[in-house]
């Protein structure tokens, strides 16, 4: 293991068996292992269910290997079922590997989910010693931290109260209070930190950051929400499958994970329903979206985004509006454009029409669209969608010094001038 | 001060490989939990610990009216009471020490599920657990039985209680080696479980507590002794009451008896730890 290596792995595998495991009882087990020595059906086969031969496995963790350094927060993604569970689940040796091997230099605490081991009757205090203990604290190393953690919890009124007549919201706080005062060199945690009041959840993140850039403390952390791990990360894994399928910095591996290996179009046929979504009337068809005289989808500075859709009518259309909304590369809404009541003509008709959006309020960065169309009813004044579709993704670039700092947490808008008086 | 000391886990499956520096440095986690225990036992009871003295008192007594009074067992001449309490202690912490450590694996399913911390540390913590309880109660048997010797009774505590913790110790040993080889196998196949609770109750009627070894014909008296916990409990009588058989070579093969189950639930214990959370 070279010097700054906290954790490496190699080659680590884990294999479930699919099916149900054994039929629970010895009795059918040794009737189903008799049966199959003398070729018979196994008779607690249940019939019509989906069975699994024996052999038949799922690679839930598939040659996994990476290595990571002392003081670095990794953040890891994926889609559900990709492994990320398990591979923290294997690290915190609560499960054992089917392939492979790790070693890690010092102590991992774990925490796959909030106040593990609270026991109810027990007072917040004794419960603070309770958990430190199961995370691997001595009891001296606790009373040591004792007063940090009640002033972290926020709850030093209930701390002599049974936890059991605590708020959901109080509970999750003292137990994540213990959890951000371990002594261990590696903290694993598994969507823990999004408890409690968003203030609270703040606090928790800037704790974290506060341990691993401070104390040279190693975090791994398994996310959904983007924002915490691009908040909290300097280095990003995607699993897929069982297998890592980027390593690198935070904002590629959101972008890869979010996007998948997605080509990026400047123009775009809409040929099928895939980037179609439903709605009641359908009006009018998208049949084609550019960026007009464009062959690329990088926009500089105060550059304008020419953009030319084409569509047909399948029905006689009477002021058709458009909305365009953009999106932030974690798909948070960041703004809308609206041109409304631009458009009128007949059935089977195709228009293409030409727009030019304003986008240098902007900041650098990736964007993704959504193009809604849509029309007010004849019979009363409401409105309704007629096609809605994705839209082409585009990308923002700035050059000026102000803008090439922007941390892409400040916002992705960035607001008029401030003027000093 | 971080630790810098490596560990390396790997798919490799070993037999051998407990490690008792690591169950000594979670020795605060072992007794938290014996707290955590005592706690949620009395929690909102009006008498609260007074139940661990209650309970032995209380089937003593039924004892003593429905074995000693209606069936009339012959006690070899000792104050009954003092009698059935004495075996009745005993085959206590015997059987709460085999019931918790059969219970270590599907009782805590949830926790070994999220966090790592050396698993017989539950089991540990179980027997500090019961040694407490059948501390207090030795206690009272001491105190019941130096109020019989002053007015008394036909009873003879003799040198032989200096021998008492290694017989506690024994008896715990017993119990939860066997606890941990039902622990294990319940993992996966829970017959297991139905089988111990009325195991125990079983395994008691061929254990003299309720009667006196001399009660057993000399000819079948092999047969009972060949059960380990039986000579425990003839050498605890007979240490703090001064009457009963008291035969070196059974408490000898029952404390191989023990080792090799001990030896053995460690064994399997260690195996099944590593990937229970999997099949429970």
């Amino acid at each position: 293991m070279k010097e700054n290596c906290v954790i490496q792995v190699e080659n680590l595998s884990k294999e479930y068996r699919l099916g149900i495991i054994g039929s629970g009882t010895l009795r059918r087990d040794l009737q189903s292992k008799y049966a199959k020595m003398r070729g018979r059906e196994d008779p607690n086969r249940r019939i019509g269910a989906v069975s699994y031969e024996k052999g038949e496995t799922f690679l839930a963790l598939n040659k996994m290997n990476i290595e990571i350094m002392r003081g670095e927060r990794v953040g890891i993604i994926g889609p559900n079922g990709a492994g990320k569970s398990t591979f923290l689940k294997l690290l915190a040796r609560i499960t054992s590997p089917s392939e492979g091997k790790f070693s890690f230099r010092g102590r991992i605490a774990s925490m796959l989910e909030v106040g593990t081991g609270f026991s109810a009757e027990l007072t917040g205090r004794e419960n603070i010693y309770l958990n430190g203990a199961i995370l691997g604290m001595t009891k001296a190393e606790i009373a040591a931290k004792e007063e940090d953690i009640i002033e972290f919890s926020e709850v030093r009124e209930f701390i002599d109260t049974p936890v059991k007549r605590y708020s959901s919201g109080m509970f999750v706080k003292l137990a994540f209070a213990v959890a951000a005062h371990l002594d261990a060199e590696i903290l694993i945690m598994d969507e823990v930190l999004a408890v409690g009041d968003m203030r609270f959840q703040r606090k928790c993140v800037k704790k974290m950051r506060e341990l691993a850039e401070e104390e040279n403390r190693t975090i791994l952390y398994v996310s959904h929400n983007m924002n915490t791990i691009q908040e909290l990360c300097s280095r990003c894994v995607v699993l897929e499958k069982g297998k890592k399928i980027y390593d690198g910095s935070v904002e590629e591996a959101i972008r890869y994970y979010l996007d998948g290996s997605r080509e990026e179009f400047y123009s775009y046929d809409y040929i099928d329903k895939k980037f179609r979504e439903q709605v009641r009337r359908n009006d009018v068809t998208l049949m084609n979206a550019k960026f007009n005289g464009r062959t690329s989808n990088l926009f500089i500075d105060d550059e304008k985004l020419p953009l030319e859709l084409t569509w047909k009518n399948n029905a006689d259309v009477n002021g058709l509006c458009l909305r365009i909304e953009v999106y932030d590369s974690y798909r948070y809404p960041v703004t809308s454009f609206i041109v409304e009541d631009f458009y009128s003509g007949k059935r089977g008709k195709v228009h293409s029409q030409r727009l030019e959006l304003d986008i240098s309020r902007l900041t650098r960065g990736r964007y993704y669209t959504r193009y809604v169309f849509y029309t007010r009813r004849s019979d009363s004044k409401a409105f309704e969608d007629v096609e809605i579709c994705a839209g082409l993704v585009f990308r923002k670039q700035m050059n000026d010094a102000t803008s090439r700092r922007w941390n892409s947490s400040w916002g992705s808008v960035m607001a008029g001038k401030a003027e000093l008086k | 001060m971080q630790d810098e000391r490596i560990t390396t886990v790997s798919a490799e499956k070993s037999w051998f490989g407990f490690n008792l520096s690591e169950l000594w440095r979670y020795r605060d986690l072992a007794l938290l939990f014996v707290k955590r225990d005592l706690v949620n036992s009395f929690k909102q009871t009006v008498l609260g610990p007074i139940w661990i003295l209650i309970n032995p008192l209380l089937s003593t007594l039924v004892f003593t009216v429905i074995f000693g009074v209606i069936a009339g067992i012959s006690t070899d001449g000792m104050p009954q009471f003092l009698f059935y309490m004495s075996g009745n202690i005993l085959w206590g912490f015997f059987s709460s020490c085999l019931s918790r450590a059969s219970s270590t694996f599907l009782g805590n399913a949830r926790l070994f599920g999220k966090v790592y911390f050396p698993r017989l540390v539950v089991p540990v913590a179980g027997i500090i657990y019961n040694l407490v309880n059948f501390m207090l109660q030795t206690l009272l048997f001491v105190v019941l039985i130096i109020i019989y010797v002053i007015i008394g009774a036909n009873i003879h505590p003799n040198i032989f209680i200096a021998f008492a913790p290694l017989m506690v110790i024994h008896t715990a040993a017993l119990g939860t080696g066997i606890g941990l080889i039902v622990s294990s196998v319940t993992a996966k196949y829970r017959d297991l479980n139905i089988l111990v609770s009325f195991g125990l109750s079983l395994l008691m009627y061929i254990t003299p507590v309720v009667y006196p070894i001399s009660q057993v014909p000399p000819d079948y008296r092999w047969i009972m002794l060949l059960n380990p916990v039986a000579p425990i409990v003839e050498c605890y009588r007979y240490a703090f009451l001064g009457s009963g058989v008291f035969v070196w070579q059974y408490w000898l093969l029952s404390i191989a008896v023990t080792a090799v189950v001990v030896f053995l639930g460690l064994l399997v214990f260690h195996r099944v730890e590593k990937n229970f959370i999997d099949t429970v």
